[in-house]
């Protein structure tokens, strides 16, 4: 089996700066980590490849840095990494940048079928939740997102079952692979590389490849490929109010109670009308 | 702080062949019956998206033939759609991304709207980003505010980005449709007008099961786990690490179930598995808005008030007066929440049942 999880190297923090004219991220000078939603579908690839056997493989497309990244991912156990960096790829949104992440599986699978991708719920610097998706779609893939726990995995009948997320429930849900996956958070936790991984990550010689490697179009990537325009960036108006504080008769957690219910029902009639016709229902 | 800079892409003009996409579609998000709120805010937001450019709303429902989805059907209309496209087929009945992502792509290009709105959900994301790949259009996810440029009738979709500290707006210039996802609870939600009518296009897609991979098995529904169902809870009591200690989560319980509300907490608490993720409210739990928010021991960290600012009223305790909170929170309280919580108790359960005692 083998199993490609795409990665992000993202900013770690907030102190993010925003290019005045290209009106585009800054990303030099903060510290790069892998996206944290990524970790979860790592590591659950990791499990499989433990009880079943399977290579995986990582993926990342991103500048020549994100390579640290990759190096971390062999460090706590995947097989081999590809670094899929091209200058044309520069401002692709999610359209573009699933395009060129499955020219890159269609090239792995070429080496050894892909039987899972695995991708991240979302970034946490794009917050799209759309990459994953548009992989699934081109690959023609079953989509599985948002999932819970993987419940069995077949490889001879090449089935899986899983626990879907969804807004009122979960669905259990049995597919045939090939299929994307992107897991939810909190399903797991991601391990500790063993001592081995870390030496042999450090030495790897993992795979960068470009638009040509993989045969990417040109059209298709980087901004001429994507059909959305970040139009404006800005940072969030403050409210212009400020609480009001709450006066209260005497210093004491009593009086400041009392001083807040009226407050709130001084400022939300209506509430207090419902509250009180609940209570008067007896609920 | 940074000025906000200019838009580009107004001066934009739509090409000849784009310009027969007409029309502001909601993807109705139903499952088992019953129809996820945020599908009718944004039915209310298309109709004043559509009055400005002066098109129509269709609302698009999906699923098996029934007199439930028959029902939601009318229910489109009376919150502001002008044409329902209902879909039916029994394929449909469960949520699954390839019937419904091949469904949507037909019905898109048949009818070509030039927006289609759905619920930044589990479901809607999960599908917008596979219809947005089959008819390789732009789409903008999570959206918070939803506005048309009528320099050249574009949607202009603005979504915060790097959890909250930026908004980016976002526009599709040369594809349609033009498509954005919108988290709930923050539009309002419409009033109904049960005299509005409108049409119903019906549309059968003659599925069949045998080309479905994917089987739902069953459907395990929160109601019978116990999860907590913070998204539309009228009343939420939210505790922050101020509380100090797991066992101190007990007098937001007790607040809470005098209110008849439910308990929220901010991320460090389900990191230090105080509670589960179920409860967690901000940029990576839930967003809510609830009629009252009651934040005790919570700083506001931009990552939790994403999720909870549009709050109708949020009543913030915390010990330090000058705890970011207090720029955003209506009410204040400076002192400690743990004396307060159970004041507040107190105070509501006596104020309540003072009432049931005099009716």
């Amino acid at each position: 089996m083998h199993i490609v999880v795409c990665i992000k190297q993202v900013p770690d923090s907030a102190q993010i700066r925003i290019h005045p004219v290209t009106n585009t991220i800054m990303r030099q000078g903060v510290p790069a980590i892998i996206n944290p939603f990524d970790l979860f579908s790592l590591e659950e690839a990791l499990r499989i490849k433990d009880k079943v056997g399977a290579r995986v493989t990582v993926l990342t497309m991103g500048p020549p840095m994100a390579e640290t990244s990759l190096r971390k991912a062999l460090s706590l156990g995947a097989d081999d990494a590809v670094l899929l960096t091209d200058r044309k790829f520069a401002g692709s949104d999610t359209l573009a940048t699933s395009y060129a992440l499955t020219s890159a599986i269609r090239k792995l699978s070429e080496e050894e079928t892909v039987d899972l991708v695995f991708c991240g719920k979302q970034t946490v610097d794009g917050d799209t939740a759309q990459v994953g998706p548009g992989i699934a779609t081109r690959l023609g893939f079953q989509q599985l997102t948002y999932i819970t726990k993987i419940e069995s995995i077949d490889q001879g009948a090449k089935e899986i079952v899983v626990h879907r997320r969804s807004e009122g429930g979960v669905q259990v849900l049995k597919t045939a692979l090939p299929c994307m996956i992107t897991m939810l958070e909190g399903t797991n936790t991601i391990r500790f590389g063993k001592m081995d991984d870390m030496f042999r990550a450090a030495r790897y010689g993992l795979k960068t490849w470009n638009k040509d490697t993989t045969g990417a179009e040109e059209t298709k990537v980087g901004l001429k490929g994507s059909p959305t325009v970040v139009s404006k960036v800005f940072v969030p108006k403050p409210r212009a109010q400020k609480a009001t504080m709450v006066e209260a008769e005497a210093p004491t957690a009593e009086a400041q109670a009392a001083a807040a219910v009226d407050a709130i029902f001084g400022a939300q009639p209506k509430l207090a009308d419902e509250l009180l016709a609940r209570a008067a229902a007896g609920l | 702080m940074s000025e906000p800079s200019k838009p580009q892409g107004r001066k934009f003009q739509l090409p000849e062949h784009l310009k027969e996409y007409k029309g502001i579609w909601v993807i109705v998000e139903q499952e088992r019956g019953s129809v996820h709120s945020v599908s009718w805010e944004l039915v209310g937001e298309a109709r004043k998206l559509a009055d400005k450019l002066g098109v129509e709303v269709g609302a698009v429902v999906l699923g098996a033939d029934s007199p439930e989805l028959n029902a939601i059907c009318g229910d489109a209309f009376t919150y502001g759609a002008d044409v329902v496209y209902k879909v039916t087929d029994p394929v449909l009945a469960d949520y699954r991304t390839d019937p419904y992502t091949r469904v949507m792509t037909d019905v898109v290009n048949t009818y070509k709207p030039e927006i289609v709105l759905l619920g930044a959900t589990t479901l809607g994301r999960d599908l917008a980003g596979a219809i947005a790949t089959t008819l390789a259009t732009g789409l903008t996810a999570d959206c918070t505010e939803l506005d048309i440029y009528m320099d050249n009738r574009s949607l202009a979709a603005t979504r915060p980005t790097f959890g909250g500290t930026l908004l980016c707006t976002i526009q599709t210039l040369a594809y349609r449709p033009q498509m954005a996802t919108v988290r709930p609870r923050v539009m309002s939600m419409p009033d109904r007008d049960d005299s509005r009518t409108g049409r119903v296009v019906e549309v059968f897609p003659a599925l069949r099961e045998d080309d479905i991979i994917t089987k739902v098995l069953s459907f395990i529904a929160d109601r019978e786990q116990n999860e907590a169902q913070l998204a539309f809870a009228d009343i939420i009591v939210a505790a922050g690490k101020g509380l100090g200690k797991p066992e101190n989560l007990k007098l937001v319980f007790d607040l809470a179930k005098v209110l008849g509300g439910e308990v929220g907490v901010t991320r460090p608490l389900v990191q230090a598995g105080w509670t589960g993720f179920d409860r967690q409210v901000g940029q990576t739990g839930k967003t809510v808005r609830p009629k009252l928010y009651i934040a005790a021991g919570i700083s506001g960290a931009i990552q939790h008030r994403v999720g909870m600012e549009k709050s109708d009223l949020i009543l913030a305790i915390n010990t330090d007066p000058n705890a970011p909170i207090f720029d955003f929170a209506h009410l204040g309280l400076v002192g400690d929440a743990l004396t307060i919580l159970p004041a507040l108790t107190d105070a509501f359960g006596k104020r309540l049942s003072v009432n049931r005692l005099a009716g």
